[in-house]
């Protein structure tokens, strides 16, 4: 059964070139008369992963809110292939950071997935068969499928991100919203995350994160966006985080972080 | 022992223990709501601040039920609300701003029931009469008890996603703004149907211990509110049988018999019981 929603290629190997793309343009935001993010623009195709990257205050997290809809920007405007990327509220795909989120809440991973079904099947209506073979896909993909019945609590910090992607997945979005989640992040966790990420953007996904530790972003991500409250470089992550660029970005310090 | 029968066959008597059944069931019902949301201090603090619009409604409008209900809604939500726009726009953070204008709003409220000649009430309003229950009352317990129930209900599933994620639940098109007004508006309406059942000190812990403790037995959201419902009810209705044999005050037993039901569930839960774990 083939519906419109199935337009995701689980398996990947697909070719995407120009088939979906997000245009951002002219966006400001501000918090008050407090400007936090000044005439942005960019673009990007989906089966690339893209870092946001920018010290403290730069609006790495503004940007993200605005992309997930969760703040209004004062002006511009962003799209995904033509169409206003808010006007179908499955494709983009929000992940909130480790620690924001109540791990002791009384849900398990399955659940935790089902709840990315929401958009698609509503307030009041059962998950259909359909749903639940997305939600099994979902689970499956991620190697979640022996943990599905166990309290998000219960899980290891790996296993709590991957359940987090399998709802992504499960609400079949396109766009995969980020915020910092590489944070707290030993080495084996950070390559085996790097790894799921770049494997979902090639299945034709667009992965957007919010990244603070430049040593590592180049190894992460293919793509970065160099901000501080205005678009200062964007492009292949080796050709934007140049000596110059971070100098503007970041100041005379700072240049090289370690984690 | 024939004394309590008697008593039983008393109309007032039977009134009673229904509201102890209805408040305790739809008190405990919402206090997931609380509990998940982690915000229990914060209802705390809004359920003495309904003091003075009751006050104050009684002041303007006389001893009726709707007005006291919207005093109490007006109250909670200036305190709510205000508090959130003082730390917004002074240097004074939520907590401190909440616990200011609560207590200044307690004290106003205190001031006026005793200047409205209310004095013998003020401990009603503080800890409960559920003996001076209407049938009027009942009926709008009832009432609120059905909303609570019926829109918990039909709206579960975004409501989950909200109480868990709210960041992500905006990202998918629940209007969360509305979800947090309206969460706060029904817990206000429950608020102020208990009351006069256990006043507005003590309706804390019949806000907060039946999810509480339905959370230490159970790993499932859905068992926090029906569960929370049936502990609400029972714990209230056990009490009131214990309270009369041993002449201690009806809403003051209520909170004690939840608050040893939490503390037996700490010790003894299968899951994550003290004692179970030990062993």
């Amino acid at each position: 059964m083939v519906t419109e929603h199935d337009h995701i290629c689980w398996g990947g190997g697909h070719h995407h070139s120009g088939a979906h793309t997000l245009a951002v343009r002219h966006l400001t935001a501000a918090y008050g008369s407090n400007k936090v993010l000044c005439d942005i623009s960019f673009s990007a195709s989906c089966g690339n992963t893209l870092a946001l990257i920018g010290p403290n205050g730069a609006g790495k997290s503004t940007l993200l809110n605005l992309l997930a809809g969760l703040l209004q920007p004062l002006s511009g405007d962003m799209s995904w292939s033509g169409t206003p990327l808010h006007a179908n509220r499955h494709e983009t795909a929000f992940m909130p950071q480790r620690t924001e989120v109540d791990w002791r809440f009384p849900i398990t991973v399955r659940e935790l997935v089902e709840m990315g079904r929401y958009p698609a099947v509503g307030i009041w209506r059962k998950l259909r068969p359909h749903d639940i073979e997305i939600v099994d896909k979902a689970l499956d993909a991620l190697n979640l499928i022996d943990l599905q019945h166990r309290q998000i609590g219960a899980l290891s910090g790996g296993q709590q991100q991957r359940a987090f992607l399998a709802r992504a997945l499960a609400q079949e979005a396109h766009i995969l919203l980020l915020d910092e989640p590489f944070t707290g992040l030993d080495v084996p966790g950070t390559e085996s995350l790097a790894e799921l990420l770049r494997s979902l953007a090639a299945e034709g996904r667009l992965i957007i994160a919010s990244h603070h530790d430049l040593s590592t972003a180049d190894k992460i991500f293919d793509r970065a966006l160099l901000l501080n409250r205005q678009l200062i470089a964007a492009g292949p992550t080796a050709d934007v985080l140049t000596e110059q660029n971070l100098y503007t970005a970041f100041g005379k310090r700072n240049i090289v972080t370690t984690p | 022992m024939n004394d309590f029968l008697q008593f039983l066959g008393e109309p007032i008597a039977q009134r009673s223990l229904w509201a102890c059944a209805v408040i305790g069931f739809s008190n405990g019902f919402v206090s997931a709501l609380v509990v998940l949301r982690r915000s229990s201090l914060q209802i705390g603090t809004i359920s003495c601040a309904l003091l003075p619009g009751i006050a104050l409604a009684i002041l303007l409008f006389g001893f009726m039920q709707w007005s006291i209900l919207i005093g109490a809604v007006i109250a909670g939500l200036m305190v709510g609300l205000g508090s959130l726009f003082i730390s917004r726009t002074g240097k004074a953070d939520h907590d401190t701003a909440l616990s200011i204008l609560h207590t200044t709003a307690f004290a106003l409220g205190y001031i006026i029931l005793i200047r409205l000649g209310l004095q013998q009430k003020v401990d009603d309003w503080l800890f409960g009469n559920i003996m001076s229950m209407s049938n009027t009352d009942l009926r709008v317990a009832w009432a609120t008890g059905a909303v609570a129930v019926l829109s918990i209900t039909i709206l579960y599933r975004p409501l989950l996603i909200y109480l868990f994620d709210p960041r992500a639940a905006t990202a998918m098109g629940i209007p969360t703004r509305a979800f947090s007004y309206g969460i706060f508006t029904l817990i206000i309406l429950v608020l102020v149907s208990s009351l006069q059942a256990v006043g507005a000190f003590l309706t804390l812990g019949l806000m907060v211990a039946p999810a509480a403790t339905m959370r230490l037995l159970s790993d499932r959201a859905s068992h926090m509110f029906w569960g929370g419902g049936l502990i609400g009810c029972g714990g209230s209705v056990l009490a009131f049988f214990l309270s009369y044999p041993l002449g201690w005050h009806p809403g003051a037993t209520i909170i004690v018999v939840l608050g040893c039901i939490f503390l037996l569930a700490w010790l003894f839960s299968p899951k994550c019981g003290l004692l179970c774990h030990r062993r």
